[in-house]
């Protein structure tokens, strides 16, 4: 299915950077400005991709789809939807203006992500312009490819620090026959013991969750779902997308708190020492949410002291250097990388911390 | 310039090789030292024979800090140096320097824990791939990429070269399986790449890392994610009386909504190839087989295969047969993960491809690949991964015949541009090694170049890690002299010159 896009705007953007790498001039990017509590403030001339839209290539036969930047997510969604087909990684929007470019710019990825693969996984290709201002590409449309370094993955999660993101291509998913979503009234520990349970077993799970509850979600050929309903027990949840989709868009009530609402990234059974605040399980433990006052060092010696990592996701004051939690060794190295893509560090400097 | 080589003065001189060698053998036991030439040979090529080289010296560390030792040293006496693992690669990423170090991680070889609750397992880069499936079964689980070297491959190896195999359709490619990754970079210092959750903090190196080639650091640690086995697979073999036909049934179970674990295609060469060879059962008088794998929970494959079943026949399966126990299963397999080694009796050499491309080019890439091979007079046997559109077209010829590998290689060339011509790429799951650096200039542009030798650069300033490999210098793509025609779509006639 080849589509009819509006018009390229990417040469545009190419010499809007251009201009502000001779300026020394720094540009925040923006698309539909969902996520932009995401991440260290940035100062810097607004450079808007929201005007580069368009779905270039869908080819359902080959599970791929390729879309410009500032193509609104929904829109990418509903054309899936209509083919029968899905993005993998159910990507949060954090708003109706979310955009194609600045869902891998951020990198999230919904409930889904521990069964299926991350917005990262998904990637296949992309077109990009450095700092500069010179357009490149990346992978490709195909499944496999190994030809230079992976800098298409690269991308996901840089928060256009290394690149504006031009067009992105995707593999995506048939979507399931059917969904059936179970909730179970358990208590803390006994739920944990069940999470690992189900994620050892050969269950059709698509989503794993606990809130005071554990909630469950099963995908798959309506026969093979049903069946694993009826031999997991728990009680049928009518409208349990609409469940999911708070998790994932944070309008389930526990998103209501105040704090600082902190991100744990674990191995998906790890005890972490007590923490002070309120917690949410996600991707059935892997990713916790965690709403608190305590010292940001407190909850990233604990993440780490189990193998994992903690980012503040939204802080009460915006975080001042670093968000995310980098050895000293890697803080030079990303730097560095910032320095190869981006020499004047004009594209949204800072916003992943100091220096980058 | 052979870009083979490191560049002159880069080469450590004569007196300071001698003090490097010394300062070595500080660190490392006279055992993990090796000089003798004949030492050296088995490290003189990986699985590309085609090209040979001795190393100058190899190392053979047995700790993370010796390795660290012998890169500083590298770095401070500035020798090249190239890493290698069960040196099963098909690229030539791992051909050694005869100016440089070549430093072999076999001692890497122990599983140091198997997490059965968190999933995860924590290996030594020089484990076999399938040693880690082997030492998570008796917990229900196992890893999921299988390279079909993989009694062989090692972790490490599959990390660098990002290995794919028969069941990536479904679980993905080694990026998709890896959790976390430890690295020595040049300069000696020790990286933590990923974590043991689902993702790392910071820009995403560990994917990075992935097919990186050994160009920006040598793994020391792996952590791979292990998956449940499956309940249950089914194993579908459908026979085609023209490959054009194998090859759109393939496109059609795909846009039927059905995720395969394996999907793959043989042609009557390879098919009549590896029955001679393996005796897996495969239909003789069939143009093209296509395998169809399905695994999971049971009433899921069930209802797949109904569905499958209904797809291949809809697009003229000959004939449908089902695997009827975990025995045929595996010798359908068995005859599939043979397939190389099956056309290699036959040849006295054959030059293995690894094109990618979107599925639905499938017929008309085969049939212009067809074309060449009548107009070259090389047969070819195509065995490949056609649910990725992963292509190995093998090319049957004979080394000892003056003149024959450069027309094969030509030929090889003439693939490796339609590929990218018709939007797909030069190496699927291979690498570049040396083998196709060349058609590197084929897929990208000098500014995408200049782009990748910066990002190596951050890592490696002074290109000391296995220089020459996988990114090719603007001057070779000029000397090369091939226009860059990317996903068949953007033509830079304009290519610069240099």
């Amino acid at each position: 299915m080849e589509a009819h896009p509006p018009a390229d705007g990417a040469d545009e953007i190419a010499a809007q950077v251009e201009a502000a790498m001779a300026s020394g001039l720094a540009l925040e990017i923006r698309g539909g400005g969902t996520k932009s509590f995401y991440g260290c403030p940035v100062v810097g001339n607004t450079l808007s991709v929201a005007a580069h839209t368009g779905i270039v290539h869908y080819e359902p036969s080959e599970l791929v789809l390729t879309a410009r930047a500032g193509t609104p997510l929904r829109d990418i969604e509903e054309t899936l939807r209509r083919n029968g087909q899905m993005l993998g990684f159910e990507p949060p929007y954090f708003g109706g203006d979310a955009t194609w470019g600045g869902t891998f710019a951020c990198g999230f990825s919904g409930p889904r992500r521990p069964f299926t693969g991350s917005a990262r996984d998904f990637v296949l290709g992309c077109r990009i312009v450095n700092g500069r201002g010179e357009i490149l590409s990346f992978g490709g449309e195909v499944m496999k490819n190994v030809a230079g370094f992976d800098v298409s993955r690269l991308m996901v999660g840089a928060l256009g620090t290394l690149g504006v993101l031009l067009e992105v291509s995707v593999k995506v998913l048939p979507q399931p026959e059917c969904e059936i979503t179970l909730s179970f009234d358990l208590a803390w520990e006994q739920a944990r013991q069940k999470m690992v349970e189900y994620s050892r077993g050969v269950w059709p799970i698509s989503a794993l969750a606990y809130d005071g509850r554990l909630w469950l979600r099963l995908s798959g050929a309506e026969i093979a779902a049903a069946a694993a309903a009826r031999r997991l027990g728990g009680d049928p949840v009518a409208g349990g997308d609409s469940y999911w989709r708070s998790l994932r868009e944070q309008t389930h009530p526990f998103f209501r708190s105040a704090g600082d609402l902190w991100r744990l990234s674990l191995p998906p059974a790890a005890d972490v020492p007590p923490l002070p605040g309120e917690w949410l399980w996600d991707w059935g433990g892997a990713q916790r949410w965690l709403w608190t006052w305590a010292a940001g060092e407190e909850i990233r010696t604990a993440a780490r002291a189990v193998g994992g990592h903690a980012l503040l996701f939204r802080a009460a004051h915006p975080p001042a250097r670093f968000f995310q939690d980098l050895d000293p060794s890697l803080i030079a190295l990303h730097r560095r990388l910032k320095s190869a893509f981006d020499p004047k560090h004009i594209l949204n400097p800072g916003r992943f911390g100091e220096g980058f | 310039m052979n870009a083979f080589a490191p560049d002159p003065d880069r080469r450590g001189k004569a007196a300071d090789k001698a003090a490097f060698v010394r300062e070595l053998g500080r660190h490392l036991g006279a055992e993990s030292l090796l000089t003798d030439p004949e030492d050296l040979r088995p490290f003189a090529c990986d699985a590309l024979t085609a090209y040979t080289r001795r190393p100058w010296i190899a190392v053979l560390p047995g700790t993370v800090e010796e390795v660290r030792q012998v890169l500083r040293l590298c770095r401070e006496y500035r020798i090249p140096m190239v890493a290698r693992g069960a040196g099963t690669g098909l690229s030539g990423g791992a051909l050694p320097l005869e100016d440089g170090v070549l430093l072999s991680l076999t001692k890497f070889d122990r599983v140091l824990a198997i997490d059965p609750v968190n999933r995860f397992a924590r290996v030594e880069p020089g484990v076999r791939n399938l040693a880690i499936s082997e030492a998570a079964a008796p917990h229900g689980l196992y890893y999921a990429p299988d390279p079909s070297s993989q009694i062989a491959c090692s972790i490490g190896g599959n990390v660098a070269e990002n290995s794919g195999g028969v069941h990536c359709l479904k679980y993905g490619l080694t990026v998709h399986n890896v959790l976390q990754v430890k690295v020595v970079t040049m300069d000696g210092e020790l990286l933590t790449l990923g974590s043991l959750g689902l993702d790392g903090p910071g820009y995403d190196l560990l994917a990075l890392i992935h097919g990186s080639e050994g160009l920006l650091g040598v793994v020391v640690e792996v952590v791979v994610r292990l998956l449940p086995i499956p309940e249950t697979a089914k194993t579908l073999l459908a026979s085609f009386a023209s490959i054009e036909a194998a090859a759109n049934a393939v496109a059609g179970l795909i846009a039927a909504g059905l995720l395969p674990a394996g999907l793959e295609l043989m042609d009557r060469f390879s098919i009549h190839a590896t029955e001679a060879f393996v005796h897996a059962g495969y239909p003789l008088d069939a143009e093209a087989l296509v395998l169809c794998e399905l695994d999971g929970m049971a009433g899921q494959v069930e209802a797949d295969a109904v569905r499958a079943r209904a797809v291949l026949a809809s697009f003229g399966a000959k004939e449908l047969r089902e695997a009827r126990d975990e025995a045929e299963r595996k010798k359908f397999w068995a005859g599939r993960k043979a397939a190389f080694p099956a056309v290699g009796r036959l040849t006295p050499d054959y030059y293995c491809l690894d094109g990618t491309i979107p599925r639905r080019r499938l017929a008309e890439v085969l049939r212009r690949i067809g074309e060449w091979s009548r107009e070259y007079g090389f047969a070819v046997a195509n065995v490949f991964h056609a649910g990725d559109g992963n292509l190995h077209p093998l090319i049957l010829y004979d080394a000892q015949k003056p003149g024959d590998l450069a027309r094969v290689e030509e030929f090889g060339t003439r693939i490796l541009e339609l590929c990218v011509a018709v939007g797909g790429t030069i190496t699927g799951e291979h690498g570049v090694g040396v083998e196709k650096i060349d058609s590197m200039c084929i897929q990208f542009t000098p500014a995408e170049l200049r782009q990748f030798h910066a990002l190596k650069a951050a890592f490696d300033p002074e290109g000391l890690l296995n220089p020459g490999k996988a990114i090719p210098t603007l001057h070779r793509c000029a000397e090369f002299g091939r226009m860059h025609v990317h996903g068949g779509r953007l033509d830079h006639p304009e290519l610069e010159r240099f």
